[in-house]
C-alpha cells in the first residue's frame, strides 16, 4: 500500500527527516511514534502531497507522489495536527465541501455525509457551526472530512492530543474502526495513547526509522532482563548504602531510588534492572545488611521504556539515577 | 473547473458570513457617496465631466476595497491551517488561486454595481451618454481586478493578514506613481514607466468614456500576471 524508500527532507542545511525507509501494507492500522521533533509530521505531509521530499521515494499504490501528486491525494484522506476547518460554515455543509473538494459528485453527498456523521457520532451537530463545537467534536469533524470521500489510506496527525480522558477512549474506537475500511497511518508521541490501537508501530528517532513492530516484538527485543521494585524499612541517609548493596549483587545492571508513599515514616523504594532474576539475592542480602524488606517484586517491563529507549529519552530507571544523583549533590 | 467554482462559492458565502464583506463594501459606498457629493455635485461642472471627476475618484476606492477584500484570501487559510485541505485536495495551484480570485473579484463586482445609483442620477439629470457610463465601469472592473489580484498575491507571501495589506498597498502604491517617476526622468524610460503606471495614463480613457484596447490590456496583464505570481508561490511553498 505505501512503500517509502530513501525518504529524505531537508529545511534548509537541517536534515528534518531521513534517510527514511518502511513498508505498510493494505488493511493495516499502523502508528507512527517518536518524540516532538523527530519527523512524524513532515513525514505524514509529505505522505499526504502537502509537502514535496528533498530525495527518496513514496508511492501509495504504486504511485509516486511527486510524479503523480493528483491520483495520490484522491486516494488519500489527511487529518492534520491541527483540523482545517471553516469555522462559518456548518458541519453537514463542511463535510459536503470536502467531499466536492476531492473530485466526488456533489449527490454522492446525501449519502455519504449523513452516513460519515453517523459513523462518528456527529449527526446531532450536522446543521451547528462549526465554531460552536468543542474540542473532541472538532477532532471528529477533522476525521469525517479525512474520510468522507471513502479514501483507502486515512493518515492522522496525533488525532488524540488534547483530548479529555473519555474523548481519547471514544477516539480510539473510532480509529480502531476505520480498521475496517481503509488503511490507517496515525502518529502520536505518546505511546499508550496509540499502543492499544494500532496493529504495528515505527519508532521515529531524529527522522530515522529505529524500529518497527507489534508492542511484544519491540518489547521483547529492546528490554533486557527484568524490573524489580523493592521497598525497605530505612532513613532516607541509608539510600546510598543501600544502592551499595544492591549493586553489589552480581547480575544487577542498574538500580536507583524511586519516591516512596510513606516518605518520612523510614520507608525508601529502589528499582532494579537486572540481567536475571536476582529477588533471592537481593532480599537476602537487604536482610544481612539489617535493611527490613518491606515489599518485593517483579514489574513487567513498560513499553513506555522501551519507547523511551528507542525515541531518545529518558526511561524510569534513568529518571531514578538522574534522582539520585540530583538528591545528593543538593545534600 | 467545478472545484475551483467550488472554492469560489465557499470564498463568497465566507466574505458575507462574517463583517468582512459587508464593512468594506458598505464603508466604500459611505466614501463613494462623500466623494461624489463633494467633488461632482457640489462643484460647477457640465455633466460629463462631474461623471468624469466621479470614476477618477471611485477608481482609488475601488482599489482600496479590492486590497482589504483580498488580504484574508490566502493569509487567513494559512493561520488557521484550513489551507491544508486545499493542499492535500486532488487540486492544482492555478485552482485554488482561480478560485480565490473568482470570489473576491466578485465581491467588486458587486461593490461597482451597487454604486450606479450616482452615476445614473447624473443619466437622468444631466446630459451624459450611457456608453461613458458603461465604459467607466468596464474600468472600475478592470483596475478593481488588478488590485484584487495584487492583493491575493500579497496575501499568498505571508500569514498575516496585516502584513499582507502593507504588502498590497505598497506594490499599488510603488505601481501608482510610476507616472510621477515618468516625468522625473529621462527617455525612453519615462515613457515605460508612463505606461505601466496603475492608474494615470491607463486609466483616463475610461475616465472620459474611451474604450482603448492598450488600456484594457493593461489592467488584464497586470492581473496575469500577479495571479501567475499567486501560482508559483504557493507552488513554491510545497518545498516549505
Amino acid at each position: 500500500m505505501i512503500e517509502i524508500q530513501e525518504l529524505c527532507k531537508y529545511y534548509g542545511q537541517s536534515r528534518a527527516i531521513g534517510p527514511l525507509s518502511a513498508t505498510i501494507e493494505k488493511g493495516e492500522v499502523v502508528g507512527l511514534l517518536g518524540l516532538n521533533g523527530a519527523g512524524k509530521t513532515t513525514t505524514l505531509r509529505i505522505l499526504a502531497c502537502d509537502l514535496l521530499p528533498s530525495s527518496g521515494t513514496v508511492k501509495v499504490h504504486g504511485i509516486d507522489v511527486v510524479e503523480r501528486p493528483q491520483e495520490v491525494r484522491r486516494r488519500i484522506g489527511y487529518l492534520p495536527d491541527t483540523p482545517p476547518l471553516y469555522d462559518e460554515m456548518r458541519v453537514g455543509e463542511y463535510l459536503q465541501f470536502a467531499l466536492e473538494l476531492r473530485g466526488k459528485p456533489a449527490s454522492e453527498g446525501k449519502q455519504r455525509v449523513p452516513a460519515v456523521a453517523e459513523r462518528l457520532g456527529l449527526s446531532q451537530v450536522l446543521r451547528e457551526p462549526v465554531f460552536s463545537l468543542s474540542h473532541g467534536f472538532r477532532q471528529r469533524v477533522g476525521i469525517a472530512q479525512a474520510i468522507v470521500h471513502d479514501p483507502e489510506l486515512v493518515v492522522l496527525d496525533e488525532p488524540i492530543s488534547g483530548l479529555d480522558p473519555v474523548q481519547i477512549v471514544e477516539m480510539r474506537a473510532l480509529v480502531r474502526q476505520l480498521k475496517n475500511d481503509h488503511t490507517v497511518l496515525v502518529s502520536s508521541h505518546i505511546l499508550s495513547e496509540i499502543s492499544e490501537t494500532c496493529d504495528r508501530l515505527l519508532v521515529l528517532r531524529d527522522g530515522v526509522v529505529v524500529a518497527s513492530g507489534t508492542e511484544e516484538q519491540l518489547s521483547q527485543n529492546l528490554l533486557e532482563g527484568i524490573r524489580i521494585e523493592l521497598t525497605v524499612r530505612a532513613d532516607s541517609g541509608d539510600l546510598a548504602r543501600i544502592l551499595g548493596v544492591i549493586r553489589a549483587i552480581p547480575g544487577v545492571s542498574n538500580a536507583g531510588a524511586i519516591s516512596a508513599l510513606e516518605r518520612g515514616h523510614k520507608v525508601q523504594s529502589f528499582e532494579i534492572q537486572a540481567k536475571k532474576d536476582v529477588r533471592e539475592q537481593v532480599g537476602a542480602s537487604l536482610q544481612q545488611a539489617g535493611f527490613p524488606l518491606l515489599a518485593l517484586a517483579k514489574t513487567e517491563s513498560e513499553l513506555e521504556d522501551v519507547f523511551l529507549k528507542l525515541a531518545g529519552g529518558t526511561t524510569a530507571a534513568q529518571r531514578a539515577v538522574a534522582a539520585e544523583a540530583a538528591s545528593k549533590g543538593a545534600a | 473547473m467545478s472545484q475551483t467554482l467550488l472554492i469560489a462559492r465557499r470564498e463568497l458565502r465566507a466574505y458575507f458570513r462574517s463583517p468582512l464583506g459587508s464593512v468594506v463594501i458598505a464603508s466604500a459606498l459611505l466614501l463613494d457617496g462623500i466623494l461624489f457629493y463633494w467633488r461632482s455635485l457640489s462643484q460647477r461642472l457640465l455633466s460629463g465631466e462631474a461623471l468624469a471627476e466621479f470614476f477618477w475618484w471611485t477608481s482609488g476606492v475601488t482599489i482600496t476595497a479590492a486590497l482589504f477584500l483580498s488580504m484574508r484570501l490566502v493569509a487567513e487559510e494559512r493561520q488557521t491551517g484550513t489551507f491544508t485541505l486545499l493542499n492535500t485536495s486532488p487540486l492544482a495551484e492555478w485552482q485554488i488561486v482561480i478560485g480565490k480570485y473568482l470570489s473576491v473579484w466578485c465581491m467588486v463586482l458587486l461593490l461597482t454595481v451597487l454604486s450606479v445609483y450616482m452615476p445614473l442620477l447624473l443619466l437622468v439629470n444631466g446630459k451624459v451618454s450611457f456608453g461613458h457610463i458603461v465604459t467607466g465601469y468596464l474600468g472600475q472592473v478592470l483596475i478593481g481586478g488588478a488590485a484584487a489580484a495584487i492583493g491575493l498575491f500579497a496575501s499568498t507571501l505571508t500569514r498575516s493578514q496585516l502584513v499582507a495589506i502593507v504588502v498590497g498597498a505598497a506594490i499599488v502604491v510603488l505601481m501608482l506613481v510610476f507616472w510621477v517617476l515618468g516625468q522625473a526622468i529621462d527617455p525612453p524610460l519615462n515613457k515605460v514607466l508612463a505606461a505601466a503606471a496603475l492608474h494615470h495614463a491607463n486609466f483616463r480613457p475610461f475616465q472620459f468614456g474611451i474604450l482603448e484596447l492598450g488600456a484594457t490590456t493593461y489592467y488584464l496583464s497586470v492581473a496575469y500576471l500577479f495571479l501567475f505570481g499567486s501560482v508559483k508561490v504557493l507552488e513554491a511553498r510545497r518545498w516549505r
